[in-house]
């Protein structure tokens, strides 16, 4: 310790300290900024890339992933990986592409049960409640029931078979004579489990599974569907409609 | 500063080829061995240890979870299930009786790497390197909690080299070895004990474990010291060494009692004077019977030596 000119008792060790919390902090700042960006980007994932069944929302489960793999080791298909810098959804996290190896849903769901952080969620015990994604025809220019013949590959590998994809009937104005069979996805039936997008018979799939961001599937809370608040009521919402006079020239009707 | 570029020629002349890198030997041997409890399964079939260093599951009984990462996921405001926080507790107290950053020397795949550079560098003779202080790290785990409450993610996971590699070895996602390749590159080139000794935040967090942890090595023979300086060529922490190899003068004990210690042993394989050993940190008596009757000339070589120390360590 010594004195300055002025007579102030100055320690150089206090200087430095503070200096040395000062550069150690701004690196420590400038770090804390580049890994927040980056953690906020990594939320970004590829459509095709599904998460493993009961994964929180996207933004949750990354929070909540360990990047541990235990679900990888306990799927019995191998359908599950972890992700590779290239692979796109974050690093380390596990992932499934459905047009290469689509999820088999096991009934006991041995992936869900290995999480040891909740990322999946222990809630999810009967599989066919599963939300992977849900399958979209994407291409009804390809799709070959759209176009009249019979394929009906995704409609008959389906789990969740004439729940979560019917076959509706409509009249083929080209041929005039024929129907055609449009495969239709019920979102409250679909798993994501992407067999009907393994199993399309297109070079490009023209069915695909898409995650439930993308798909959305959520109605916006402004919209009210009054046939449902009637029944929720118990009966109208507004008064019946007044009963007016029938104004009519003749009471008996027209001829 | 002039380093030894073969330290442990004259430990090995006057101990013997295993008692100067028993140490090493064991850490690698343990090294392996963890890797090859995760390893088993997918190579063999025969699954001991599923998982990765980041959460595991041993024998279908035993979980095991890193608790820097548990702390990212808190502070990314999710609430972990039991398995993992079970997980978390016991490898918390684990290293709590264990040394904490053991973790670093006995277990993390990128100890090899960081090791082998050090050794290359004595070697060829590498003496430049970037001044870094070594508390940067700590500022490190701030940065990393900060960014996982920020960004809503496990946010060191993202780029965390050290599971990368793991997970490289375990589940062969290859570019993840990319991290520790840099990793050694930079100890090599750029700084001396770069990446353990300054960088990496999750040995900074096992070295918060460690400032507590039973399991020490001790400069028990402190009086036998001979000023060798071949501790300090070795040792990846040397700031650690000499509070206690000199604690003499200012009164401390023998016992290593930083938390950077890695507990590593090279400064006992590298000792001729066998100076330290392991020991437990309640065994911290500044005057453990051999100094009490340690001879004059000693004492006089230790109050020569601070100029050289801080020289040294700077």
């Amino acid at each position: 310790m010594s004195d300055s000119a002025k007579g102030i008792p100055r320690d150089p060790r206090r200087r430095k300290a503070l200096q040395d919390m000062t550069r150690l902090g701004g690196g420590a700042a400038v770090a804390a900024t580049m890994l927040t960006a980056f953690g906020v980007s990594s939320r970004a994932r590829p459509a095709q890339a599904l998460r493993p069944p009961g994964a929180l929302p996207e933004r949750d489960f990354l929070a909540a992933c360990v990047r541990c793999g235990l679900c990888v080791r306990d799927c019995p298909y191998d359908t599950l990986r972890l992700s590779d810098w290239a692979d796109g959804p974050a690093v380390g996290t596990p992932f499934f592409v459905a047009r290469n190896v689509p999820c088999e849903m096991c009934d006991n769901i041995p992936c869900v049960k290995a999480c040891p952080t909740g990322a999946l969620d222990h809630a999810l015990t009967d599989i066919a409640k599963a939300k992977m994604g849900v399958a979209v025809i994407t291409s009804r220019e390809t799709c070959l029931n759209l176009q009249g013949l019979r394929c009906d590959v995704c409609y008959r590998v389906c789990p969740a078979i004439d729940k979560a994809i019917t076959l509706e009937l409509s009249h083929n104005a080209r041929t005039t004579k024929h129907a055609i069979f449009e495969p239709v996805v019920h979102a409250e039936y679909c798993t994501g489990c992407g067999k009907c997008e393994k199993s399309c018979v297109l070079t490009d799939a023209a069915i695909k599974v898409l995650p439930i961001e993308i798909a959305a599937l959520k109605q916006d809370e402004h919209y009210k569907r009054g046939w449902e608040e009637k029944k929720k009521a118990g009966g109208a919402l507004v008064d019946a409609p007044l009963k007016l006079p029938v104004r009519r020239p003749e009471a008996g009707g027209f001829p | 500063m002039t380093v030894n570029a073969r330290p442990y020629l004259e430990a090995r002349a006057q101990k013997g080829l295993w008692a100067s890198s028993k140490f090493m030997v064991l850490r690698r041997i343990s090294q392996v061995a963890f890797l090859a409890l995760f390893l088993s399964g997918p190579l063999f079939g025969i699954w001991i240890a599923k998982g990765t260093l980041a959460s595991s599951m041993t024998l279908g009984v035993l979980p095991l979870t890193d608790p820097f990462i548990v702390l990212q996921s808190l502070a990314a405001r999710h609430w972990p299930e039991a398995l993992s926080a079970t997980g978390a507790a016991i490898v918390l107290v684990g290293y709590l009786v264990f040394g904490g950053r053991t973790y670093c020397s006995w277990v993390c795949p990128v100890n090899p790497v960081t090791d082998l550079a050090a050794w290359l560098r004595r070697r060829l003779g590498i003496t430049f390197t970037a001044k870094i202080r070594p508390e940067l790290r700590l500022y490190f785990v701030g940065a990393v909690l900060a960014a996982s409450m920020l960004s809503g993610s496990v946010a060191w996971e993202l780029i965390n080299p050290v599971t990368a590699l793991h997970r490289a070895l375990v589940f062969g996602v290859w570019f993840g070895a990319g991290g520790a390749v840099a990793i050694f590159l930079f100890d090599l080139l750029v700084a001396k004990h770069g990446w353990c000794g300054h960088l990496c935040p999750v040995g900074a967090f096992y070295g918060q474990i460690g400032r507590v942890a039973l399991l020490r090595v001790t400069a028990d023979n402190r009086a036998a010291c001979n000023d060798c300086m071949d501790c300090f060529a070795v040792c990846p922490e040397p700031q650690v060494i000499s509070p206690a190899l000199k604690g003499e003068r200012t009164g401390a004990g023998p016992v290593i009692t930083a938390g950077d210690c890695t507990v590593c042993g090279a400064c006992i394989d590298v000792c001729s004077k066998q100076v330290f050993h392991l020991g437990l940190r309640s065994r911290n008596a500044a005057h453990p019977l051999p100094s009490t009757t340690a001879p004059a000339p000693a004492a006089r070589v230790i109050s020569s030596q601070p100029a050289v120390l801080e020289r040294d360590l700077s």
